[in-house]
């Protein structure tokens, strides 16, 4: 605590702005290192808010105290304000680039993928071919195939579509591959020995042992998509989406509006992986990583 | 010798019917171009002809494997890296080598300068409670938003301040490798278990005893695992950092200035290259994985 108090006065012999800020800093880590000890009720919720809040606060005061220029950072009031004044605008991108081209993306690369998956799993041939290729273009930089299917599918919507499915198709069908072979040869011959057939031990076994995987091809792919849709904007789109409307937006400087979008993207990337997080919950409660045990 | 041709063939395979399929696609692209040529000149093609010609064509819309193939031998193998000029021997900007490294020099600094802090941040989550209740749940939730996206605006403020170059490049891999490094070496560096704990604490070790024994050793399984996700992710983002700015060099330029003018050999000579660099990156990193765990005596 001392010490704290010394390094404030020394830093405010050079800088009393600088002292601020190190003042704030450290006294909101004092008060969440105190919550974390303390185990205050809901902790677990209230350090993290905390400390969010520092970090806006630290962000704000940074900008008005050192008059940094809003071209190079604009402060969080004026993100704010910008997204207040342009909501209709954002909203037209939202439904552009995320519903549009993210969101159909996703879906069906997924979906295709997991059909996809349910065909490689039928075959041990296809599994020994197909995974190690699989797992080979999902590390490439398929972002970088978003100039080829601009060009082929044009500046719309169906372009960013074709990007989605491309950047989510591997990542979803290893993780999916991965989960179908997840149950046991003794809990098959189980159902083996019920006289089940392909589709109930499908139905009732393999796809809830999978849950887990896809899950988590689910969630890898929710910010993929995104990424997809944005980036592909950049090589080519309508006069409207995000994509376009921060490259437009940088031109022009006005960056307060840019970050608008960067809260858009934002939120709408949390809200689809929450999504996704939460159905995993309510759907694969029996599993281990959701028991609470701290280690 | 059987476990050989059981795992190398049923790759062949699939990559001999991707080839298949792609040079098929490539006719069906390529047709229409060809057709409305010959009608324009008012000649007739034959089938032959026709074939010939979607497989050579300047500007496809998508080029056969074989065109890329030539493409990127003669960008790498047939040009020089270096070439004088004006008495100073200066990089060659038509050779792929060229572009890779201008690629690659920043993933690689970006990849450092990202997996050490990611290290040391995980250290940190790992012995203070209250740096894993504020910290953790931010990191996680900065994965959901589409770093990659912003990436370009990043590289553009930082260039209105006047840093260009290696550095911003670098910045935007080094976040995208932080992530994967943090989660991983937090959740290694809390994977020994309850009874190995306890045994290093009836020895009375110390906290830093027990980090250097124990939890150290234990994580470097999951520290590997991510760091091969994470220099995949800089190599992306490098890429993606490339692409605002209108830079010349580099990858990310290729596939930009290719799209510009319609060459799409170029792009998927780029395409290819970047790939190949993934590709021998993260095999670089599974040795360097399978070297140190068998050392550690913890390959399986």
């Amino acid at each position: 605590m001392g010490g704290a108090v010394l390094a404030v006065v020394l830093v405010a012999i050079l800088d009393w702005r600088a002292a601020l800020l190190l003042a704030v800093w450290l006294g909101a880590w004092a008060l969440n290192a105190w919550m974390a000890q303390a185990s205050v009720a809901g902790a677990r919720i209230l350090v993290p808010v905390v400390f969010g809040l520092t970090l806006l606060t630290l962000w704000e005061l940074a900008v008005r105290l050192f008059e940094v220029s809003p071209v190079i950072l604009p402060a969080p009031s004026a993100i704010a304000l910008a997204f207040a004044a342009n909501i209709p605008t954002l909203w037209v991108d939202f439904v552009q680039t995320i519903l549009r081209g993210a969101l159909v993306g996703y879906v069906l690369g997924c979906g295709i993928a997991f059909l996809a998956a349910l065909a490689i799993d039928r075959s041990a041939f296809l599994q020994k071919g197909l995974l190690p290729v699989g797992n080979f273009i999902a590390a490439l930089p398929i972002v970088g195939t978003a100039p080829i299917l601009v060009m082929w599918y044009g500046f719309g919507p169906s372009s960013k579509v074709a990007v989605v499915v491309a950047m989510v198709f591997f990542p979803m069908l290893v993780n999916a591959v991965q989960g179908m072979k997840e149950s046991d040869a003794i809990q098959r011959d189980l159902m083996h020995t019920y006289a089940a057939n392909y589709w109930q031990t499908l139905l009732k076994l393999r796809l809830p042992t999978a849950m887990p995987f896809l899950f988590n091809g689910l969630k890898i792919c929710s910010t993929l998509a995104l990424i997809g849709a944005i980036v592909a904007e950049f090589f080519g789109s309508p006069t409207v989406g995000m994509g376009f409307r921060i490259k437009i937006e940088v031109g022009r400087l006005a960056m307060d509006m840019v970050w608008a979008e960067i809260t858009v993207a934002a939120l709408a990337g949390s809200g689809l992986y929450g999504l996704m997080a939460l159905m995993e919950r309510q759907l694969t409660f029996w599993h281990p990583s959701h028991r609470s045990v701290r280690n | 010798m059987r476990r050989i041709t059981g795992a190398v063939l049923p790759v062949l395979v699939v990559v001999g019917v991707i080839v298949a399929i792609w040079y098929a696609a490539a006719y069906n692209m390529n047709r229409a171009w060809t057709l409305d040529q010959a009608e324009r000149r008012g000649l007739e093609v034959s089938a032959g002809e026709l074939f010939t010609d979607t497989m050579w064509q300047e500007r496809p819309r998508l080029p056969a494997p074989h065109q890329v193939a030539i493409e990127l031998w003669n960008t790498t193998a047939g040009e020089a890296m270096f070439r004088e000029r004006r008495g100073e021997l200066r990089p060659n900007p038509r050779s792929l080598w060229f572009h890779a490294f201008q690629t690659l020099a920043p993933t690689l600094l970006g990849f450092v300068i990202g997996t050490l802090s990611g290290m040391f941040l995980a250290v940190a989550i790992v012995h203070n409670r209250a740096m894993d209740m504020s910290v953790m749940p931010w990191a996680i939730a900065s994965q959901t938003i589409p770093i990659l996206a912003i990436a370009p605006i990043v590289i553009v403020v930082l260039n209105a301040i006047g840093l260009v170059g290696l550095v911003p490049k670098s910045l935007i891999s080094a976040y995208l490798s932080f992530f994967p490094v943090v989660v991983g070496m937090v959740k290694g560096l809390r994977s020994p278990g309850a009874m190995d704990l306890d045994l290093l604490r009836t020895y009375s070790a110390s906290r830093a005893e027990t980090f250097w024994k124990l939890r150290l050793p234990a994580s470097v399984p999951f520290l590997f695992a991510s760091l091969k996700v994470g220099i995949a992710a800089a190599l992306v983002g490098t890429i993606v950092a490339e692409l605002p700015t209108g830079a010349r060099f580099g990858l990310g330029a290729r596939l930009l200035t290719g799209s510009y003018y319609g060459q799409t050999i170029q792009i998927w000579s780029a395409l290819f290259m970047a790939a190949l660099c993934a590709a021998v990156l993260v095999s670089i990193l599974g040795f360097v994985e399978r070297t140190t765990l068998r050392r550690m005596g913890l390959d399986r």
